[in-house]
């Protein structure tokens, strides 16, 4: 049942129906729709006004999931399989909180990635690179009550996608998390630092602004590597949260 | 709480034409298995050219028939149904075409003490999109979605974007990503 801690009771006026709506983004931390860099966005972004949403008991409410869910394979992608994946075995690690700073336990996290050699497990990937008869490339955990998640999986490599002429992907890892509200919800991918990559990446450089950009690139962490077993990372995540307060229309 | 508290939310990335690998385990096409009021919707994404968009995935939320939704923060005094979550997942096949199954849900609260009519809300996901889209269908036929307080914020003549529409024993609804008939999508 609903992991998720209770909010503080002003946070909904079940009487009048206000309710306190989830904090919008400040211009240039999300990406926008077009960005003709990434060339699939100009035939698919929005080309009429959006229409400002206020945030409802629609927004404000979403799916819950159990911490009973996911199992333990789901969260180690080098164990799904009879063999060992090939590539470097690392560890993501990190936090889940909303932009209050405050811990989201209960939210879940999938997430899915290419193999070692930069190939996924998908029909439509054409790239000629081997793929791996014991990698999947697909994981699932429930943050614990403090809102930290831990995957153990391989480091992804980089591959090409013709964007543009000689275009690579820097090596990433997918997520998509459930937060507390329909409105939270968020799909991103997860960087390792330092690639070489990165600042020729139309997708990673979709978001203008730079602070808000280096939260997709995670921190090498030696509390999270394993002596002779895998490097750590660590991965950060914050969803956006809700105001203190009803706004009152 | 000052802003120096506050945390720049992870920006949103698309989720690239690969996603079945990672989010396939959680498909459900059908949000009310055994429903006796069982609806279908089904539709088509299509892009600026026209062209069907095979490589989306669609995310629905919504209340029961009763108008409660099953989550902590709904303090409406109305019953849960058992089994019924209200959310749904549902890819594009390659026509760009979808389909779910689900019932139609009860009216919700709105902001200022008003009533919502029945409405599904739907993400939209898709590679080419940094962002996901946020959308609603409402209901043919539906008298309360001429008071509906999200509706009227929508300019009257794109309206009809949003309502399903009868088609045999099916609603139809599509997801026009480009040009006149546009589907509308919220700033959230």
């Amino acid at each position: 049942m609903p992991a998720h801690p209770s909010e503080p009771a002003q946070a909904h006026d079940i009487e009048t129906g206000d309710i306190a709506g989830y904090r919008r983004p400040a211009k240039g931390t999300q990406p926008e729709y077009l960005h003709p860099a990434y060339a699939s966005t100009r035939k698919r972004a929005p080309t009429r006004p959006l229409v400002l949403l206020p945030h409802t008991l629609s927004e404000i409410t979403g799916p819950v999931f159990g911490h009973d869910d996911p199992c333990a394979e789901d969260a180690d992608l080098t164990r799904q399989h009879e063999g060992e994946p090939l590539g470097e075995r690392i560890i993501v690690a990190g936090r889940v909180l909303d932009d209050s700073n405050r811990p989201l336990p209960g939210a879940l996290v999938e997430i899915w990635q290419c193999n070692a050699a930069g190939r996924y497990r998908h029909q439509n990937d054409t790239h000629a690179a081997p793929l791996d008869p014991n990698f999947t490339g697909t994981g699932r955990v429930v943050t614990d009550k403090d809102g930290y998640y831990r995957f153990v999986t391989i480091k992804p490599g980089a591959y090409p996608w013709r964007n543009h002429h000689n275009a690579w992907r820097p090596a990433h890892i997918h997520l998509s998390l459930f937060g507390r509200a329909f409105v939270s919800r968020l799909v991103t991918q997860m960087y390792f630092p330092g690639d070489p990559l990165l600042p020729h990446d139309p997708i990673f450089n979709g978001t203008a602004d730079e602070k808000a950009r280096n939260r997709l690139v995670a921190a090498f962490d030696w509390d999270a590597t394993v002596p002779e077993h895998a490097l750590g990372y660590r991965f950060d995540i914050v969803l956006r949260g809700r105001e203190a307060t009803p706004l009152h229309r | 709480m000052s802003d120096m508290d506050e945390l720049i939310a992870t920006p949103s990335q698309t989720v690239g034409p690969f996603f079945r690998i990672g989010m396939e385990s959680l498909y459900t096409p059908d949000l009310a298995p055994g429903a006796a009021d069982r609806i279908a919707i089904h539709g088509r994404v299509l892009d600026g050219d026209g062209q069907p968009v095979s490589d989306a995935i669609l995310e629905i939320w919504q209340a029961n028939a009763h108008g409660k939704y099953a989550h902590p923060d709904d303090a409406q005094a109305l019953p849960l149904t058992p089994g019924f979550t209200g959310f749904g997942r549902v890819p594009t096949d390659t026509e760009g075409a979808f389909r779910f199954f689900t019932i139609r849900p009860g009216s919700v609260p709105g902001p200022g003490g008003g009533v919502q009519a029945p409405h599904l809300v739907v993400a939209v996901f898709m590679r080419g999109l940094l962002i996901h889209l946020l959308t609603r269908v409402y209901f043919p036929d539906e008298p309360s979605n001429a008071t509906d307080p999200v509706l009227q914020l929508v300019p009257a003549d794109r309206r009809t974007t949003l309502v399903a529409r009868r088609n045999g024993n099916e609603l139809e609804w599509n997801v026009i990503l480009q040009g006149d008939n546009e589907t509308v999508f919220f700033d959230y």
